[in-house]
């Protein structure tokens, strides 16, 4: 696998990230949280590797979400 | 008040030409509802003065765009005095897509606070210059993460905020039980900081603060913080002083004074804390 650059890392930090708060939910609804997680990573599947203030926001943003949907309130998603 | 004003203009317009009275008029927020009739008359006997605003805009939905000045033009006889009239007037007739956040229209609620011209001001309180025909150039608060168009992301600032605990501390009950009483005296030394709107435009304006927003905690908090140091009701200013005595907090601050220059409620950021930094040293 090529080198990754640091802004790719941080993207797969937050990935990583994601799949573990995952694995705080109940189990019957850890299928649709994955499910999400990886779709909203698909979304911006496109963005070009070099737009850096674009990735850099949807870092972000992805914390954000990720922040919001990790509290335990948060029991299923579709 | 403008309730009253705005009634009478409406009564005095029924009164002269009832015919032409347009629905708008009616609305009074975004138009001029006291001078409709009389920006009626001038507007279809003078040449319209023409006005461009460059707004910045970028779309979350979009990322990969990049952010781009975007150009409108209002004739000014139709328009309010103030910056945000014309905003408003822009969402409303020309373009529904702006976004920027707006409430009180009076300089009370900061949310309209943004970068006009170079000067970080609140729109509502920032009157359109009529003289010159220059372009009007706006900017979300520098420095900060754009939410979309002219809203800023001001959830460090909050945060920061919250981190100064800005609420009466105390342990002891008062002698009789009642509200907590503070002399003349002591009450005078608040002024010039409870009027802090928390609108964040000095804090955006400091370049210490652009360099160092995650640890300095920035004029408009370091205000906060010294109103209650300053509080003769508050029990724990030993505390508060301690939580500031570092490095990074306060002594960011390097008497730049652009918080000052900035204020748009005219208080003084800078005076604050550098009684601040007296209180610490002594």
């Amino acid at each position: 696998m090529a080198r990754l650059s640091g802004l790719q890392k941080e993207v797969l930090r937050l990935y990583r990230k994601c799949l573990r708060e995952c694995r705080k939910k109940p189990e019957a609804t850890r299928a649709h949280f994955k499910a999400f997680a990886r779709t909203e990573f698909e979304k911006n599947i496109k963005v070009d590797k070099r737009d850096f203030s674009a990735i850099e926001f949807l870092l972000r943003k992805g914390s954000r979400q990720l922040e919001m949907y990790a509290s335990p309130g948060v029991k299923d998603i579709r | 008040m403008a309730a009253l004003r705005s009634s009478s203009a409406r009564v005095f317009a029924a009164a002269s030409r009832p015919a032409f009275r347009p629905v708008v008029a009616a609305r009074g927020m975004a138009n001029l509802a006291d001078g409709a009739t009389q920006s009626q008359q001038a507007s279809s006997e003078q040449s319209p003065k023409l006005k461009t605003f460059q707004i910045y805009r970028w779309n979350p939905d979009t990322p990969t765009e990049k952010p781009r000045m975007q150009s409108y033009t209002l004739d000014l006889n139709k328009t309010g005095p103030m910056v945000l009239d014309a905003l408003v007037r822009i969402k409303n007739e020309l373009d529904p897509t702006l976004t920027f956040r707006r409430s009180c229209r009076e300089g009370i609620c900061g949310s309209c606070a943004m970068n006009i011209n170079g000067t970080n001001t609140l729109a509502c309180l920032c009157r359109i210059p009529a003289d010159n025909s220059a372009e009007m150039k706006i900017y979300p608060l520098p420095h900060t993460y754009v939410v979309k168009d002219l809203v800023p992301d001001l959830t460090l600032f909050y945060k920061q905020y919250k981190s100064i605990k800005p609420y009466l501390q105390r342990d002891t009950p008062s002698p009789d039980g009642k509200e907590y009483r503070q002399s003349k005296a002591d009450r005078k030394k608040l002024d010039g900081l409870y009027e802090c709107i928390l609108c964040a435009c000095c804090s955006t304006s400091c370049p210490s603060y652009w360099w160092n927003s995650e640890e300095y905690l920035g004029p408009a908090i370091l205000l906060q913080s010294y109103r209650w140091l300053a509080d003769s009701r508050d029990e724990r200013t030993a505390e508060r002083k301690d939580a500031l005595n570092n490095s990074m907090s306060l002594y960011r601050c390097h008497t730049i004074l652009n918080c000052t220059r900035t204020c748009p409620k005219g208080l003084n950021p800078g005076l604050a804390i550098a009684n601040i930094k007296k209180e610490l040293a002594f």
